[in-house]
């Protein structure tokens, strides 16, 4: 599925190595191992070395994303307001840390430095939604709302079946 | 030449020195951490800082070259309170648990820790928080312990080409791993232990085989027999400060005795064996037109690489077992049916400067009969922990000969503990097997000393014999790709996957001194010029265990008993790392 990516990049090319992991992350929206595998077999860097630099930016991912991705900001603005619970909030809503999805993949949560929002902070960004003076106690019926989407979904696709 | 100033010292340096080597050569000692000689600068520990007159900040000595006029000062209160923290910080990310520690007492952290009289914790917080891998059968990496300071990293990949470890993830959780974070048994590992070597903590260390060692001892159905490699008697003093390069065979044997070791014998009776066996298949392979050239097969770490990395090369290896394992498998067959011991009960430990060999020990290949041909392997630095906890006072011990008759070896087997060494006493061996006559020269000069790649040529009987010696694995690609492309016009090469051969090995005393390592191989130079029999061919005891045993060399039982088969581990290695 990847494999027509390496024509465009020269072999043993160690400098095209970020090049080659944003266009694998285009294609599955994150890094397969195997993939990793090819292009380390590709530039000749050794994979451990490819694996140290898909981990160190924070663009890049090792496992799919969910359905929904949850930003929680936690710039100064945000953090002052609480951001810190309401990202524990989350994290215990849905049982999972910051960087990681739920098991059914319908959540990824993640953290960002600022969203640019601060006058509405605390903030929290769903997918293209953006939700101002988030309190904890409103973050299950935040979440219902996209639980019910899937679940419309899946009934949908059910019934056309 | 540049002329400078350090702490108002007048120093002359060359041009592209750096500052921390301008100090040293005026006896200016400066605390390095990442830093390593011969390698290029990274400057990300900054312990080395100095104060240069007219710089802003603090320059790292280690990554900054001398110029015209320069002012230094190394040891200045401001560069004083940075190193001091720097130390404070990194100390305070450490487990501390220093009294339970392996290195105790030979760790670089707590050594800085010394020197700069840190006495309180002014830091006190989160402390990173990793795993123990021991996935592997050689060595343990505690993350935990290290302090990122990338010398395992820059060997792995500079030196020994490997890259199986790198730095992941960034800051806080920023860590040495391997990819993916598996285990060290399922990354391109060789387990040679060189990371060990340059570790200045205990975040790399091997894995113990003393509990099954001593258990062994105090079983009393046990027969257990030590075996010593040639690299550990050239190295093992240092541990006691004696001058580096002395010969404490003696000692050690007189030392093992003591641990309660039934029988001692010597690795290099099996060497002298190694070496018949390996120029016999050399012999047949050029005769018989078969595939060339051929590899030696005594680093196993060699053997994992190309097991790893060239499958479709192993046709090129010698079939031969490595010494040890020799000597174990003959302990087991020949000494045991001699003695009248079951083989079962025979326990086979051996002494080795190496790492990997603990991998190679538990290779099913070679075991037969649910019996392993060695049972335990342990590192020279694990024999001295054993001496100590036994109050065994090294210096003081009288000298002591080897059991016979597998204690029994020549000159060539003690030259196999250093690069260049095996092919010296195989092409001493083979010289004599093809012509008939004995070689005159007994020194070659071309396949000794410290480069890369080492080439010499034998004509022996009109025929001339191509040889190369790979000293270190880092340097072995070229000479597989040649073979590869069908362009090496080599017969025989020898490959040892530490820089120097086993005087180097993995599982050496801990130092960071190249000097020593010239020392260690002169000694084992000096043991070879010193013997009475110095071709493996005219190892009496050898002799014998021919005529009373094996048959030929190269013949069915040495075949069953001496040679062993290998595996495609790049197919294993891919598999297991996708599920």
């Amino acid at each position: 599925m990847h494999s027509h990516i390496f024509q465009k990049y020269p072999q043993y090319d160690r400098s095209s190595l970020i090049a080659l992991l944003q266009d694998v992350q285009d294609i599955y929206g994150y890094l397969p191992e195997k993939a990793l595998r090819d292009i380390s077999n590709h530039i000749n860097i050794p994979l451990s070395g490819v694996y140290g630099v898909a981990t160190f930016y924070n663009q890049f991912r090792l496992t799919p994303l969910g359905k929904n991705v949850i930003r929680v900001c936690r710039g100064t603005a945000c953090h002052v307001k609480n951001s810190a619970n309401i990202l524990v909030a989350l994290e215990s809503e849905l049982g999972i840390k910051a960087g990681q999805t739920t098991r059914d993949k319908v959540f990824t949560l993640e953290t960002v430095a600022c969203i640019g929002a601060c006058s509405i902070a605390p903030v929290i960004n769903i997918n293209k939604d953006y939700y101002g003076r988030v309190v904890i106690k409103e973050i299950p019926k935040i979440l219902n709302k996209y639980r019910k989407e899937e679940r419309a979904n899946i009934e949908q696709k059910v019934s056309a079946e | 030449m540049i002329e400078l100033t350090i702490n108002d010292i007048k120093v002359k340096a060359e041009e592209g020195m750096t500052i921390l080597d301008a100090a040293k050569s005026v006896g200016i000692h400066i605390p390095t951490l990442c830093h390593m000689k011969d390698l290029f600068p990274t400057g990300a520990c900054r312990i080395c800082v100095v104060e240069v007159d007219g710089m802003r900040g603090l320059t790292p000595s280690c990554a900054y070259p001398v110029m015209q006029g320069m002012k230094v000062q190394t040891n200045s209160s401001r560069v004083r309170i940075a190193r001091k923290t720097i130390i404070e910080l990194l100390i305070e990310n450490h487990p501390q648990d220093c009294l339970i520690c392996v290195r105790n007492k030979n760790c670089e952290l707590q050594n800085l820790s010394e020197m700069y009289s840190i006495r309180e914790h002014r830091y006190v917080g989160e402390k990173k928080d990793h795993a123990i891998d021991i996935s592997s059968a050689s060595m343990e990496r505690d993350p935990a312990k290290c302090i990122l300071c990338g010398r395992c990293v820059r060997t792995c990949g500079e030196i020994q080409k490997i890259g199986a470890i790198d730095f992941t993830n960034r800051g806080f959780v920023s860590n040495v791993t391997t990819p993916f974070n598996k285990g060290l048994n399922v990354s391109d590992c060789i387990l040679c232990g060189q990371c060990i070597l340059v570790c200045p903590t205990a975040a790399l260390r091997e894995k113990s085989h003393s509990k099954e060692v001593m258990n062994a001892i105090n079983d009393k159905t046990k027969f257990v027999i030590a075996q010593i490699a040639p690299a550990v008697r050239a190295s093992l003093g240092e541990e006691y400060n004696l001058p580096p390069g002395s010969n404490v065979t003696g000692q050690i044997i007189t030392g093992l005795k003591r641990l309660g070791f039934k029988k001692v014998f010597d690795t290099n009776f099996a060497a002298d064996l190694t070496i018949i066996e390996e120029a016999t298949e050399l012999i047949s392979r050029v005769e018989g037109g078969k595939t060339l050239p051929m590899f030696t097969s005594c680093c196993p770490g060699w053997v994992k690489y190309i097991e790893q990395n060239r499958p479709q090369l192993l046709e090129h290896v010698s079939s031969c077992k490595s010494p040890h394992e020799m000597e174990g498998a003959v302990l087991k067959t020949y000494y045991a049916k001699k003695m009248g011991i079951d083989p079962k009960n025979i326990f086979v430990v051996s002494i080795m400067p190496c790492t990997v060999k603990k991998f190679e020990s538990g290779r099913p290949e070679l075991t037969e009969d649910h019996m392993a041909d060695v049972d335990a392997v342990l590192t020279t630095r694990e024999l001295v922990r054993l001496f100590k906890v036994a109050g065994i006072d090294f210096n003081d011990l009288p000298e002591d000969e080897f059991d016979n008759p597998l204690g029994e070896s020549t000159g060539a087997a003690a030259i196999f503990g250093t690069s260049g060494g095996v092919m010296e006493a195989a092409l001493r061996t083979a010289y004599y097997k093809l012509s008939g006559a004995e070689l005159e020269d007994l020194d070659m000069k071309d396949v000794r000393g410290n480069s890369g790649i080492k080439e010499s040529s034998v004509t022996i009987n009109g025929l001339q014999v191509n040889v190369a010696v790979v000293n270190g694995i880092g340097n072995v690609g070229k000479v597989l790709d040649e073979i590869e492309n069908g362009e090496s016009k080599y017969h025989f090469i020898e490959v040892m996957a530490c820089p120097g051969g086993c005087i180097n090995g993995g599982g050496q005393p801990i130092h960071q001194k190249p000097e020593k390592l010239k020392k260690r191989v002169q000694a084992l130079y000096d043991i070879d010029s010193k013997m009475k029999n110095r071709r493996s061919h005219e190892n009496e005891s050898l002799q014998k265990l021919y005529k009373e045993f094996l048959g030929e060399p190269n013949g069915h039982l040495a075949h069953e008993i001496l040679h062993t088969s290998y595996v495609d581990r790049k197919k294993i290695l891919e598999e297991s790392q996708l599920e």
